[in-house]
């Protein structure tokens, strides 16, 4: 891991609340894998004080910079969402365990902003020639991001939202049941939403894989902040996740 | 090369209890700190508090770990070992429940030549039974310092806690009782309320308030406490910079914690080291 103050190479609004940051780091573009993050200072101010964990959503080797797919959902990314090509912003990062990728058909399964690390995920998979099947759920059409990304992979992807407005209408679990074929779940979203994916994952003896979110502090497990408990006690989301094997979370 | 009562560091400048571990070693030189102080140990491994145990307030954090960690034996056999390897002096930050728990957990600590202080906590505020509840009571505080001080020949800091009326009282009460340093401040008790959800956003509903926020609280607490009490003052809470470094010993440290300050900024322990060299103090 490195802190370091990253060039902003690019920042674009995608939708209404979702945008797309693109840093200059070459220790991190050259050092990450799918499911880690990076600890984000949003801005050199003590408000807001601690830094932001953000899943790397993209590597890009070519220019030496990665991507951080994100949603405003507070003061601390409405700060991020500001911050301008050319500025500098301070990561610390890779952080975390990261997806273990299985060598059998996959199940990608993305609740909203959960699509970020699950893309990442989805390239290594293609580079290593695995097929995987992608579901993504969201509350509107414009919460469901990547379809395209994923279908430029050459993979299949089934998008369900709630009021309709995109694919099939309902949550993400209805549109799961058809898909209980595959031999590995990877699966990132509302803890709501894993909880559900790893009950029904367990039922059928498959292999799930969940990326929990926690609130952090510092990012590198010192601090204890982060806990999830899990059946060999609580354990950092930060430092012994965040991707955890979903039989081990209490949920 | 500074010495606070007998411990020879390098600087004035340690990491602070619950904030730090070796994990900042492949972030920064950790040989180059003052001193690094412990999380709590405690007689037997402690699970913590149920989550959330964090979140951001106004320029602060309020925290409610609950003292998580793996207790005296698994201290000593691993993380002891593993401190032995930097050059720089830990000092073991004990946590009890009771008088004989500090001491006992003292006693043994004290047989380790890597371990160069004691930092007794008594102020932690998110644990139902023993430290806060010595610190916040001066007669208990003499009490349970004294025990421990007939325990251990190695340098002893009692750190105090901020929820408190009158800090000099507690303070003149260690001091009596034997502590060659005090450290202060401790969290300052907080909570805060989830408006969406009307809830506590703490499992534990309250926690304890770090960071920039109670700067001012800190150093009104240092500066009170270095007019009450002869022996050294260790300032902690809310420093992240030189300036704020600098401020705590105009205050009347003479030494002083970074906590907090490190998840904001990994290199913040080293850039106030770097920067404490241009002033002379």
């Amino acid at each position: 891991m490195i802190q370091e103050d990253a060039l902003v190479l690019d920042q674009k609004q995608i939708s209404d609340k979702y945008f797309k940051l693109t840093l200059k780091s070459q220790f991190i573009s050259n050092n990450s894998k799918p499911g880690q993050f990076v600890n984000v200072k949003v801005s050199p101010s003590i408000t807001p004080l601690l830094r932001r964990p953000i899943s790397i959503h993209k590597i890009n080797k070519e220019n030496n910079s990665f991507d951080l797919l994100y949603e405003i959902v507070g003061a601390g990314t409405e700060i991020l969402s500001k911050r301008k090509v050319g500025e500098k912003i301070s990561v610390l990062g890779p952080l975390g365990n990261g997806f273990t990728i299985k060598n059998t058909p996959a199940l990608l399964v993305a609740g909203g902003m959960g699509v970020a690390p699950l893309y990442f995920l989805a390239e290594e998979m293609k580079k290593a020639s695995i097929d995987a099947v992608i579901l993504i759920g969201g509350k509107r059409s414009d919460s469901i991001n990547c379809e395209e990304d994923f279908k430029k992979l050459g993979f299949n992807v089934f998008v369900t939202t709630e009021d309709g407005s995109k694919g099939e209408k309902g949550l993400i679990i209805n549109l799961l049941r058809n898909h209980l074929n595959r031999q590995a779940i990877y699966a990132c979203g509302p803890k709501a939403m894993l909880k559900e994916i790893s009950k029904m994952a367990a039922h059928k003896k498959i292999g799930c894989q969940v990326s929990m979110e926690s609130y952090m502090a510092c990012g590198i497990g010192s601090c204890k902040g982060c806990a999830v408990k899990t059946k060999s006690g609580y354990q950092m989301a930060c430092k012994d996740g965040p991707v955890f094997n979903a039989e081990e979370i209490i949920w | 090369m500074v010495k606070i009562a007998g411990i020879e560091m390098k600087n004035p400048v340690m990491a602070a209890s619950g904030t730090f571990g070796n994990e900042y070693s492949k972030l920064i030189d950790i040989n180059k700190l003052g001193a690094v102080i412990s999380k709590s140990v405690t007689l037997k491994p402690k699970a913590g508090n149920p989550p959330p145990r964090i979140c951001e307030t106004p320029a602060g954090m309020l925290n409610s770990i609950g003292l998580q960690n793996e207790g005296l034996d698994a201290f000593i056999k691993t993380t002891i070992p593993m401190f032995s390897l930097f050059e720089v002096p830990l000092i073991v930050n004990v946590a009890g429940e009771t008088i004989e728990e500090y001491v006992h957990i003292c006693k043994q600590l004290s047989k380790h030549s890597t371990v160069k202080g004691l930092e007794l906590n008594i102020s932690c505020p998110n644990v139902k039974k023993g430290c806060i509840t010595f610190g916040i009571d001066p007669k208990a505080t003499e009490k349970l310092v004294k025990a421990v001080r007939k325990s251990t020949k190695l340098p002893l800091i009692v750190k105090l806690t901020p929820n408190v009326t009158d800090i000099t009282q507690i303070a003149k009460a260690a001091v009596k009782g034997g502590a060659d340093v005090l450290s202060l401040i401790n969290t300052v008790l907080g909570m805060a309320i989830d408006i969406k959800t009307k809830k506590p956003k703490l499992a534990n509903i309250t926690g304890g308030l770090s960071g920039p926020a109670i700067k001012p609280i800190a150093i009104r607490m240092v500066y009170q406490t270095a007019q009450a009490v002869k022996v050294p003052i260790i300032g902690v809470g809310g420093i992240t910079t030189v300036e704020d470094a600098v401020e705590f010993f105009y205050a009347g440290a003479s030494a002083i914690q970074v906590g907090t300050g490190s998840f904001i900024d990994a290199q913040a322990i080293i850039k106030i080291i770097e920067g404490l060299k241009r002033y002379q103090i």
